[in-house]
């Protein structure tokens, strides 16, 4: 496909046109083709774009003219605004029974590298950056039938122990489905419990891809998709948020992304309990699917465009650093996203999928990167209020009471 | 519309007129427009000099044949001083065994640097250009200005004779390396013992003159201001107005790590992007821009392809320069060649001269 195909003629025929009269750049003419331009007349005053859109996104290689459209809706909502959160990550087992061959993280009980952080040492981790302006603590972990449903409350309360006014992000919808069979409760008691012992809201994983195809193949023993959406419902219903993520570039294939994001949006539709959307891009080394490649930028920022243009309900989209490097994460704030997540020290599960960032970005480092893009960087608590506009203040401290989402 | 708007509009219809930019106006649209618009012009100037949609690389080795160096710029990681630890010039069988492996990998050049070694002679040189073409055929790309202008003056000889000397020895063409800002206040504080802008600029009039073709490259971002980056990219146009003599424009961020010049971060993935698009809009007489996987990753490369980039540069067999600073991306020609088809693009091998093979 050509883009800009006779541009030249479309500026000759109109220059005196006062269409720039707000915005000299962002031109449509400069960016659109004649596959995008009925996507443009719909984004334009704001209609949903159909699955049938979403394909003719994905398949396009016009990657500025799709990242032109993205940022009309990324402005509309977020203006100039990039969100950062100081977050500490906290990856308490390795050991899980569902084996997925993309996670390179997973082992079996006694295999080598297997561990479980015991409350103690947990405990210890906390205390450790007590002088950090942590706002967050983002808890995600394996299935390891060895611990005790206490365990998870003890978990929650002890954190809270330490770090009374610390955000707890924790638990997929996968540890959350796993939780209830171990105590033998519905997800709602189960989240209701964990809710008192200090959860505050749920992180995005375990979606991966909803096409039971795909699971068959790369995660059967994993929570059935319904059952993420389901559970997802649940928590949105009682008031706790989440995130909701993809994870992409292994065998999906283009339709099953679309049909993925729809059922996030279809789900939002009900309840408006996400966060946000975190594209989750594939990282294929000490996996089984190792001789998959990793994603490219290309589909990197395709992604994070397509994500922020279907998903019209959704405030904030995030490219996670830590996947698609640093250097794509500021570009992708051009291409839709308006959040580079957090400083993420002792991220392991994309590590040791041969991962190759540095595992932590300092704060100052994250402002300048968003800076650099012309954003303007804000500090954020896990719930998206704002702590400072620089992040040179010390966090307040934020946990703002969860008020039970209203539905649209 | 206010005035600044006004200007901004002026300039972006310019660019799509393919009216030629003035140095100030690139400033203004480098520092005044974002990043997508910038890259949505870099992409039409592109098209406009590619419509082929191809995207071109050359398989070669950077073969440094010493490290000894004099000039020791502060931003270096790879010399060593004579003696030192670490120090070396190349052995003829070192050099045998790496052309042999080159050309079995299908090279088809090899570009020939290293240091300004205060002992080896001209004839060192026109021998180790004999001695490759007696043997090999391959393409030299070889010997960047500072060091043309370094044999010149340790053998007390015109710039033109050391040049016609290794063109007659088997010179093929003249990598644009050394140039890093060819602003001599920029270059008296990172390379001071390094030739200066108007000797830089005389060698490639020279090389071209003779018939050599060159490639041109900027360092950028340390610290040099945005008029400066500018000002190198004028100056290169300039000369490619007279002599028409270079093939391609490589700009790549400066980068940090083992490096002894003031510290700063390298430039962002941002920054290194705008400022490609600004170069393929500006240097509208240059038929090639390259994207530096090198400093950027696969990944950006990539991205840069569609800001202005038509050119992956080398699969480089071989690097050791980039590499002493700490920067080691490592790029297999079938990942070029994956990266290239995801961006939607026909990858193609070519020569120094940008046929294509």
């Amino acid at each position: 496909m050509q883009t800009n195909h006779d541009i030249s003629t479309k500026f000759s025929s109109d220059l005196t046109e006062s269409f720039l009269d707000h915005r000299p750049s962002l031109d449509p003419r400069l960016f659109l083709d004649p596959d995008l331009e009925p996507i443009y007349e719909k984004v334009l005053i704001g209609k949903r774009l159909s699955a049938e859109d979403g394909l003719t996104l994905y398949q396009s290689n016009n990657l500025l003219g799709i990242g032109f459209l993205a940022n009309l809706v990324r402005e509309r909502i977020n203006g100039q605004d990039a969100y950062y959160v100081y977050n500490q990550h906290l990856n308490y087992t390795n050991i899980c029974r569902n084996g997925c061959s993309f996670c390179a993280f997973s082992r079996r009980e006694g295999e080598e590298g297997a561990y479980t952080m015991s409350l103690d040492e947990i405990a210890d981790k906390i205390r450790s950056r007590l002088d950090e302006p942590i706002t967050e603590v983002h808890i995600v972990g394996g299935l390891n039938e060895k611990l005790p449903y206490s365990y998870y409350l003890e978990m929650l309360a002890t954190i809270k122990r330490i770090r009374p006014k610390v955000h707890i992000q924790a638990f997929t919808a996968v540890e959350i489905a796993y939780l209830a069979e171990l105590s033998n409760q519905s997800p709602a008691e189960t989240l209701l419990e964990l809710q008192a012992a200090g959860l505050g809201s749920l992180p995005g994983g375990g979606a991966e891809i909803f096409s039971s195809r795909v699971r068959q193949v790369v995660c059967p023993k994993k929570l059935p998709a319904n059952e993420w959406l389901e559970i997802m419902r649940v928590a949105h219903r009682l008031g706790i948020r989440s995130n909701a993520t993809m994870l992409y570039g292994h065998i999906e294939t283009l339709k099953e992304r679309v049909e993925h994001l729809l059922a996030l949006r279809q789900v939002q539709d009900e309840y408006g309990g996400f966060l946000a959307f975190i594209p989750l891009a594939f990282h294929p080394h000490n996996t089984k699917l190792s001789s998959l490649k990793k994603t490219s930028g290309f589909d990197d920022l395709k992604n994070i465009a397509v994500a922020r243009l279907l998903l019209d309900n959704f405030a904030h989209i995030k490219p996670f650093w830590i996947m698609v490097t640093p250097k794509i994460a500021q570009i992708a704030l051009s291409f839709g996203a308006d959040d580079l997540d957090g400083t993420v020290i002792e991220e392991r599960i994309t590590h040791m999928a041969g991962g190759e960032t540095t595992q932590g970005l300092p704060q100052s480092e994250l402002i300048r990167l968003i800076r650099e893009a012309g954003r303007c960087p804000k500090q954020r608590d896990t719930l998206y209020n704002l702590i400072s506009e620089e992040g040179a203040e010390e966090a307040q401290g934020h946990n703002p009471s969860l008020q039970p989402v209203s539905k649209t | 519309m206010s005035d600044s708007a006004f200007l901004l509009k002026s300039i972006i219809d310019k660019v799509v007129a393919d009216v030629r930019l003035l140095p100030q106006e690139a400033a203004m649209l480098f520092e005044e427009v974002d990043l997508l618009t910038l890259g949505a012009l870099a992409n039409l100037k592109r098209q406009r000099l590619h419509p082929d949609r191809i995207v071109t690389y050359i398989v070669d080795r950077n073969i440094n044949y010493t490290n000894i160096c004099l000039s020791k710029c502060r931003f270096c990681a790879f010399f060593r001083e004579e003696g030192a630890e670490g120090s070396y010039v190349i052995s003829r069988e070192e050099l045998a065994k790496k052309i042999e492996e080159t050309l079995e990998l299908g090279g088809v050049q090899i570009l020939l640097q290293g240091g300004l070694h205060p002992g080896l002679k001209l004839d060192y040189y026109q021998e180790l250009l004999e001695f490759i073409k007696s043997r090999y055929q391959i393409h030299i790309h070889g010997f960047s200005p500072p060091e043309i202008i370094h044999f010149a003056r340790l053998n007390n000889l015109p710039v033109e004779t050391v040049l016609e000397r290794l063109l007659a020895a088997g010179l093929d063409s003249i990598p644009g390396g050394g140039a890093e800002i060819l602003v001599d206040r920029v270059r008296r504080e990172v390379s001071p013992c390094k030739c200066s802008s108007r000797e830089w600029l005389e060698v490639m009039q020279k090389a071209h003159q003779l018939g050599l073709k060159t490639t041109a490259t900027m360092m950028f971002g340390h610290i040099e201001t945005l008029p400066e980056r500018i000002e190198h990219l004028n100056l290169i146009r300039q000369l490619q107005d007279k002599t028409g003599g270079f093939t391609a424009f490589i700009p790549w961020p400066y980068q940090p790590g083992n490096t002894s010049l003031i510290s700063r971060p390298a430039a962002s993935g941002f920054e290194y992007l705008k400022t490609l698009a600004i170069c393929r809009i500006f240097l509208d007489n240059i038929p090639n821009i390259q994207a530096s996987w090198v400093t950027q990753g696969a990944k950006v490369a990539q991205i840069a392809l569609n800001f202005g980039a038509n050119d992956l540069g080398s699969t480089m067999i071989e690097e050791n320069v980039v590499a002493a600073a700490g920067v080691s991306y490592r790029l297999p020609e079938s990942e070029l060649i994956r990266i290239i088809e995801g961006a939607g693009f026909q990858p193609r091998r070519r020569r120094m001269d940008y046929a294509l093979l």
